[in-house]
């Protein structure tokens, strides 16, 4: 257990050290990091692992066992389509296919851009407005397949117009 | 309505997750400014975000008190009308009052509904009533007054009150709590936990979010009862990460019970200290399961294990533990307040109580429904939920999540109950109610159930993840269109294998969505394998759409909604699609309101 985290930078480092040196807040850590950076970066998992002192790849099994950890960047604007049932059933497997098509990356994919990263997600627990997609915090409900590739120029053009 | 002219009005927006979809945290910032420009707004009206109503379909929903007026869908723009004419001009906007579909009537008040009025609310008992943010709120509501008849009682007394209740545990097993508590209470080690399991995770569930985010202190409150009675000093309340609202409305209850000496130590100058943590799940279906749970707060991979023990006996860090799920936390209060005779005359012979639903997929009124155990199918879908979108016919039901089955029409009189279900093949799980109708394909849903549970088996037993992962590989390729003959013996056989051979709930349960469907659909399998054909129009190298020359109008509501613009035709003329362009997407036949898209076999295959 060290004092002091050596392989992070400082935002990073203040994260992790936010939380007590022990192993039942490793989970939390990671949420926290995730939540500043977008994904785990590896130094943050090293740095975890250096400052709680459990060996790395523990942090690492910890980080791609659960769902909601990215060890790569996501796009500026992450795309997560409900596929719970209900969603299922009202037709995501369409809108994802139609995303896919229109963007050229799969579930769990960035664009070359970095602009969109896609990912289906299990439920969002939103079922009564299915089908439900979120982007970045933004929840849009009842998303039919003539609106969605509209919804995804709206945020093409929000990007360009950044630049 | 004219003696409660002088009243204060309340204007309550509900802001659970569907309508803050929907916009209604605009609205809610709209009569907030609105109302604060009025002179003597404080002797006019005052503003409040609930939590959620369950009526998500036709949100942003606002209430208004005391009149007991309900507008649905509001908007920004509807705001001011609103403020003029109902709270000052004390009117109604009658455009803004849902309309009957039968009867097309305008109804005012969201208790003459059939939706709410079949409903008997004990969990849900302060959802859309309260601010979830105000401790004073769910005080005014008898809130923490169980928690002070509690004090009064010993711990015995507690324990057997709610064995009499006949409370069963509402996350899925079914397990009575009473016992779960009694046999904690008779462990010699005095160190004890408690455990809300929050991490619901069964798609099309939304319960527990529903309850976390707009009661959050009954859920508190159940704990410290439990706490109380078993002598706990530490419990955890373990909510999925992706709930934002609930861990804000949590994390602000936790400290609000703090400041007024319902948690922390000596809790109200008493011998007793009771703290709650939160602890954020990673997104893990099975941390549902309660030992995957444990090991998930100690900081280990979310991975089962064998019970030899039970939690009660041997559970967090080897101590005793309670682990209960949220809705069974939100029924405490009610039955040690107001005693368990009066919760026990709800519901069946074994099943008490009442049980929360989410209404979900093809049926008019989606949303949250809680219902006396025992109610059948048929009165939720049909008197509740208003029956099949766009006319069409009713084919199944899912209950139970991944673990649970698919019920067909033959059984809509079935009443709801956790027995009454297994026997069904099917079992309640943590509620969901999928309705499903003839664009359903149920192969596809059982390939749908199968291809989630490979990806949340956690890989320690072998039947679960190479069982799952082949029957998998049968059904997409049944629903690609390539089934054999003999796919459902082997599937069958596989099924059997993989529910014997399985540590946990998530392997032994399943197969169940299989099981089912071939128990209740074997048809429909059939035609998939020997026809060459997908009834339901969904498995897309199965399908072909075409348009019925004789039902078209020509009215070009497919044309405008095709997103592969392959859909020709004048207006008024019948249209015709190109099997060239077509994705198969099925909007035509969904937007259509005459029936005139046919669901044909593939050619070629």
């Amino acid at each position: 257990m060290a004092d002091e985290v050596i392989h992070a930078d400082n935002e990073i480092r203040n994260i992790i050290q936010a939380y007590p040196p022990e192993k039942r807040f490793i989970l939390a850590v990671m949420q926290d990091v995730q939540k500043s950076c977008n994904y785990l970066p590896k130094e943050a998992l090293l740095g975890i692992a250096e400052y709680v002192g459990v060996p790395f790849s523990r942090v690492y099994s910890l980080a791609t066992f659960y769902k909601a950890f990215s060890l790569t960047p996501k796009g500026r604007y992450n795309i997560k389509v409900c596929d719970g049932t209900a969603c299922h059933i009202k037709g995501s497997p369409v809108l994802i296919d139609q995303i896919q098509n229109s963007l050229g990356i799969g579930p769990g994919e960035t664009t070359a851009d970095e602009i969109f990263s896609l990912e289906t997600v299990n439920c969002l627990g939103a079922c009564a407005i299915a089908p439900v997609m979120m982007v970045n915090d933004k929840v849009h409900p009842k998303v039919s397949s003539s609106a969605i590739l509209e919804i995804i120029k709206g945020y093409r053009k929000e990007a360009d117009h950044e630049e | 309505m004219r003696n409660k002219q002088n009243e204060v009005r309340q204007v309550m927006v509900c802001c659970g997750t569907g309508c803050q979809a929907s916009g209604s945290k605009q609205v809610l910032e709209a009569f907030i400014t609105q109302l604060q420009s009025l002179e003597g707004v404080e002797a006019v009206a005052s503003t409040k975000a609930t939590g959620c109503n369950g009526w998500c379909e036709q949100g942003p929903l606002v209430k208004i008190l005391p009149d007991d007026i309900t507008y649905c869908l509001v908007k920004v723009k509807d705001v001011p009308v609103i403020i003029e004419k109902t709270i000052l001009g004390h009117g109604i906007v009658e455009r803004l009052l849902y309309r009957d579909p039968i009867s097309k009537n305008r109804v005012q008040s969201h208790h003459q509904l059939d939706f709410y009025r079949k409903q008997k609310k004990v969990a849900l008992r302060n959802i859309g009533e309260i601010d979830p943010a105000s401790i004073a709120d769910y005080m005014a509501r008898d809130g923490y007054q169980a928690f002070k008849k509690a004090i009064t009682m010993s711990a015995q007394e507690i324990v057997d009150e709610i064995i009499n209740s006949g409370l069963r545990g509402r996350g899925g097993g079914g397990y009575p709590t009473g016992l779960k508590w009694k046999s904690c209470l008779q462990q010699e080690e005095k160190q004890r936990y408690i455990i809300c399991n929050g991490d619901e995770g069964d798609p099309g569930a939304f319960m527990d979010r529903s309850i976390m985010e707009g009661d959050p202190h009954t859920v508190i409150e159940g704990m410290l009862i439990c706490a109380m009675a078993l002598g706990a000093s530490k419990g955890y309340i373990y909510v999925r990460d992706e709930y934002d609202l609930a861990v804000k409305n949590l994390t602000r209850a936790i400290q609000d019970a703090r400041e007024h000496s319902l948690l922390g130590d000596k809790i109200m100058g008493r011998e007793f200290s009771f703290h709650i943590e939160l602890v954020r799940g990673g997104g893990a279906f099975v941390c549902g399961e309660e030992t995957a749970l444990l090991a998930s707060i100690e900081g280990n991979v979310g991975e089962p294990w064998d019970k030899y023990y039970f939690p009660s006996e041997k559970g967090l860090w080897g101590y005793p533990t309670v682990i209960n799920n949220v809705e069974t936390w939100a029924n405490i209060p009610v039955i040690i307040g107001q005693g368990a005779q009066d919760f026990a005359q709800i519901g069946t012979e074994n099943s008490k109580g009442t049980k929360v639903f989410s209404l979900v997929g093809k049926v008019i009124n989606t949303g949250l429904v809680e219902v006396p155990m025992g109610t059948t199918l048929r009165e939720i879908i049909f008197e509740i939920g208003g029956g099949i979108i766009n006319g069409r016919k009713f084919k199944a039901v899912q209950t139970g999540g991944p673990s649970g089955g698919c019920i067909p029409a033959e059984l809509l009189d079935l009443k709801l109950d956790f027995d009454s279900l297994h026997e069904a093949g099917s079992m309640m799980g943590s509620g969901g109610l999928i309705v499903m109708d003839e664009r359903t394909c149920m192969v596809e849903v059982a390939r749908y159930y199968l291809n989630f549970l490979a990806g949340e088996s956690c890989g320690k037993c072998v039947p679960c993840r190479e069982g799952i992962r082949h029957m998998l590989e049968i059904l997409t390729r049944i629903c690609e269109g390539r089934g054999r003959t003999g796919d459902l013996e082997l599937l069958e056989e596989l099924a059997e294998t993989v529910q014997e051979a399985s540590l946990c709930g998530l392997g032994k349960t399943a197969p169940n969505p299989v099981l089912s469907t071939i128990r209740y659909f074997r048809a429909e399998y059939l035609d998939h394998i020997e026809n060459r054909f997908c009834p339901a129009g969904i498995c897309r190298n199965l399908t072909r759409f075409s348009i019925d020359p004789e039902k078209c109008t020509g009215c070009g509501l497919c044309k405008k909604n095709c997103p592969a613009n392959c859909i020709s035709g004048e207006r008024k003329e019948v249209h015709t699609i190109d099997p060239q362009g077509c994705i198969k997407c099925g909007s035509c036949i969904d937007t259509c309101k005459f029936n005139a898209v046919l669901v044909q076999q593939e050619v070629g295959l």
